[in-house]
């Protein structure tokens, strides 16, 4: 019995510093809708500045307490300058490109950690006055880990008195539904949203800060939470704090037990009870369909098919890179083979987010189903080159109309976070599932058939494939099914009133998505002649994420700038060092500068151009 | 008080302001007549800076307040009253109330709650309920006394009487001869010809985003031509 207890408490202290990093986020998607990725670095940098502190003051008791409260204040000034120097000039860009800035801010946080704390991990002290364990019911329990779970609900009490009994609170709420008529009647929404940046970002620091003496202070903690993090505010609902205290409360003690019965279980348990909940309760426990009220966004232009002198010229490009084996050199030729891959997924993810208009941030399970079928077909199967090739994007569509069943019937960002789960199940799977899928160890010694076995033969394979895969998806653009599509994006209502069946059409438009997301891994699987489970990561699917929103998401060639610019950058500063900041620092730029995106930015240079010669 | 001038404003690739023109004085209720999509409320969301204009100039006792924040133009002593209530339907009464509160402005009535519940009755006993609790014309005195409590000197009521019962309608007249009383200048708009004659000095037509008449009730009614041109459904 004490033994359960003991897992019992262990859970609630876990949940309580899960609550306060997801809180922090829950506030400020409510107010600011903002998806904010860099939550995980403020938590991060609160443990860093904590551990920095605590050591130096040495202060006993107060010292350590003192040490906490001013790290997640330091935080809390750090969210500040995040929000007035990048996500206040972008609030009118098209939604989810401040997603884009906020990892750009993620990659520059993590090359400033490595380079100020170093790349060793930081053991923590222990909690002066704090460090002992009392024995309840026969086991030992941290005192630390009971004073977490007393801090969870005095910060949750804190934050319902905030938003309750203080007009900053009640103006938080009241934008949370509907910002623009708050702004209507006076309010400047531009310090609210700062405000509510600075709540939350400070909220995560203190959640960082108050983890030093549980686990080690590293460069994995951003990325190792947020993935959680996201996940209990969806549950309990975005935007909602009770709903994500509730959510942090159940997957932490479902966890603690969970693990027990089946240890594996604890990498994807949130992302598989994130999964039943969205199903049952589309908005999350405590969450509601957002207000139509939200940003003041320009509607979107028509698609129009090419004109002539651009299809010349598109055809005069295609035609280049069909003839560069024969001039540039073997290393050349290979990386093109990855600049197509990518652009076959980035025109996939946005054949889903552009034209569907359903957001993915799981968009890498396809891709990697594709691969890994490919992979095995070879390994396990013995089959040859071509029938694995045709054998990936079967597989992925396969997996495509499972989850994809599930996935459109939600929307936004909720349909988005299934489509994370889904990913994060079939990543795990491929993780565990050693026998079969080689775990860890990926799948190595996948290469083309002898035939296919030069660089320049397997780069017209590719070609073939790739460019093939993208006139498909833009064919579909143009065709009846995609005015379809179109339609429910812009007015899932109205597109129901005329007769067409929303989710049967969204259903298939993700499939085919999946599908040909698939064929982009099979033929990535026989460059490299290998694949790994972080083919499936989250980090991946947000890799096809940025190549979407940075290229621009409203324009058929935005994936394709995206996805060649993610590629070619990526190859130029990843030989440098701190290229993590270089990088972010690019992202950031792009942001700023054009916040529809290269294809806009490209668009918006050719008028100009154009006005000049006139 | 308000002087609109060759206002255009489009919504993407859609023109729906061509050019209009407006003036209200001070302490005068405007109707603006027209059917939907004739543009009145996208008048007012400009007015308002809810929409982005192309053109034109809008100007509040002489000061251009086109192309500035909402909040700017709220502060300035105009109030919004949207067509479709928006209230804040998680948030009480008295939240609602407070959410629209402003310090007291120069030559413009103060408005307390009390002063307020007056006004409103029905309010008074639902205080502590939420928004997303009341009845239709219930929400619809809300969203106008939360906007009375930034003590604007104009307000903008987009389509008062409209999907309320008759008897708050009738309730709805009161309360703008109440703002009139108290100094306030008002612009309605409205399909409601009848609603809008029993509460308003004179009246402005629009139809597919210009003005089509400019000038008082009898002029109009004298001309039934003009009113079925534009307003008969």
């Amino acid at each position: 019995m004490g033994f359960y207890l003991a897992q019992l408490l262990t859970g609630l202290a876990n949940a309580s510093s899960l609550f306060l990093i997801a809180s922090g986020l829950s506030i400020i998607f409510g107010v600011t809708r903002i998806v904010n990725f860099a939550h995980g670095s403020f938590y991060m940098l609160g443990a860093y500045l904590a551990y920095t502190l605590v050591t130096t003051l040495n202060g006993g008791i107060l010292g350590y307490w003192f040490s906490v409260l001013v790290a997640a204040l330091i935080v809390g000034g750090i969210g500040l300058l995040v929000e007035l120097t990048i996500l206040r000039r972008i609030y009118r860009a098209p939604e989810l490109f401040q997603l884009v800035a906020t990892f750009g801010v993620v990659l520059i946080v993590q090359d400033a950690t490595l380079a100020i704390w170093g790349a060793e991990d930081l053991l923590g002290p222990r909690a002066p006055g704090l460090d002992r364990a009392v024995r309840l019911m026969g086991e030992p329990i941290p005192e630390y880990d009971l004073a977490l779970i007393a801090i969870g609900p005095a910060v949750l009490a804190a934050i319902w008195l905030l938003f309750h009994r203080t007009r900053w609170g009640i103006l938080v709420r009241a934008a949370t539904q509907d910002r623009e008529m708050v702004g209507a009647l006076g309010v400047n929404q531009a310090w609210l949203f700062s405000a509510a940046f600075v709540l939350g970002s400070a909220l995560a620091g203190l959640g960082g800060a108050l983890q030093i003496p549980r686990e080690a202070v590293s460069l994995q903690m951003d990325l190792s939470i947020i993935g959680e993090a996201f996940v209990v505010v969806v549950i309990g609902g975005m935007g909602s704090v009770t709903g994500a205290f509730v959510a942090a409360v159940l997957i932490s003690v479902l966890n603690a037990f969970a693990i027990l019965i089946f240890p594996q279980i604890s990498i994807v348990l949130p992302f598989v009870v994130m999964a039943v909940v969205l199903i049952v309760r589309p908005y999350g426990l405590f969450g509601r369909p957002g207000s139509e009220h939200g940003g003041a966004e320009e509607p979107e232009q028509p698609l129009r098919l090419l004109d002539q002198k651009s299809t010349m010229v598109l055809l005069a490009l295609v035609a280049v890179l069909g003839f560069s084996p024969a001039v540039v050199s073997d290393f050349t030729t290979i990386l093109l083979v990855d600049v197509m891959v990518a652009t076959l997924f980035a025109v996939s993810l946005h054949f889903m987010m552009g034209i569907g208009g359903m957001v993915s941030f799981g968009h890498a399970a396809y891709f990697g189903v594709g691969a890994y079928a490919a992979a095995m077909a070879v390994k396990l199967l013995g089959w040859g080159m071509l029938p694995a090739m045709a054998l990936g994007p079967i597989a992925a569509a396969l997996a495509a109309i499972f989850f994809g069943w599930f996935c459109v019937r939600l929307s936004g960002v909720y349909l988005a976070m299934l489509t994370m789960a889904a990913a994060q199940i079939l990543w795990g799977v491929t993780f565990q599932w050693q026998d079969v899928t080689g775990g860890d160890d990926g799948i190595l010694g996948v290469w083309p058939a002898k035939w296919a076995a030069s660089d320049r033969v397997f780069f017209y394979v590719a070609f073939i494939l790739c460019l093939g895969g993208i006139w498909v998806l833009r064919r579909v653009a143009h065709s009846p099914f995609g005015y379809t599509l179109r339609g429910i994006r812009d007015s899932r209502i109205r597109a129901e009133a005329i007769g067409v069946d929303t989710r049967f059409h969204q259903w298939m438009g993700f499939t085919l998505a999946g599908t040909l997301a698939g064929m982009a891994g099979a033929v990535f699987v026989f460059s490299k002649g290998s694949v790994f489970p972080d083919a499936l990561s989250i980090g991946h699917s947000i890799d096809g994420l940025i190549m979407v929103l940075l290229g621009g998401i409203h324009a058929l060639g935005g994936p394709v700038y995206g996805a060649m610019a993610m590629v070619l950058i990526e190859d130029w500063v990843s030989r440098l060092d701190y290229w993590r900041f270089i990088f972010g620092g690019i992202i950031l730029t792009v942001v700023l500068l054009a916040p529809d995106g290269i294809a806009g930015g490209v668009r918006r240079l050719g008028q100009l151009v154009r006005r000049d010669a006139a | 008080m308000l002087e609109i001038d060759g206002l255009t404003a489009r919504y993407g690739r859609a023109q729906i302001l061509n050019g209009v023109s407006l003036t209200l004085g001070r302490n005068e209720v405007v109707a603006l007549l027209g059917r939907n999509g004739a543009g009145k409320s996208t008048t007012m969301k400009s007015v308002m800076g809810l929409v982005r204009q192309t053109g034109g100039s809008i100007r509040h006792d002489g000061w251009e307040i086109r192309g500035r924040a909402s909040h700017v133009i709220c502060r300035a002593g105009i109030g919004y009253v949207p067509e479709d209530r928006r209230i804040f339907g998680e948030l009480t009464v008295d939240e609602n109330l407070e959410v629209g509160r402003r310090p007291a402005r120069e030559g413009a009535p103060h408005w307390k709650t009390d002063h307020l519940f007056q006004l409103f009755p029905n309010l008074a006993e639902r205080r502590r309920n939420l928004g997303k609790q009341l009845s239709g014309g219930e929400q619809q005195m809300l969203t106008i006394a939360r906007t009375l409590m930034g003590n604007p000197s104009l307000v903008l009521l987009d389509e008062p009487s409209e999907g309320i019962a008759p008897v708050i309608v009738e309730q709805m007249a009161n309360v703008i001869s109440e703002l009139k009383r108290e100094g306030l200048s008002v612009l309605i708009s409205e399909q409601n010809l009848h609603f809008a004659r029993e509460v308003s000095d004179r009246a402005y037509i629009i139809e597919k985003g210009t003005m089509r008449y400019e000038g008082g009730f009898a002029e109009l009614d004298a001309n039934p031509d003009i009113s079925t041109k534009y307003l008969a459904v």
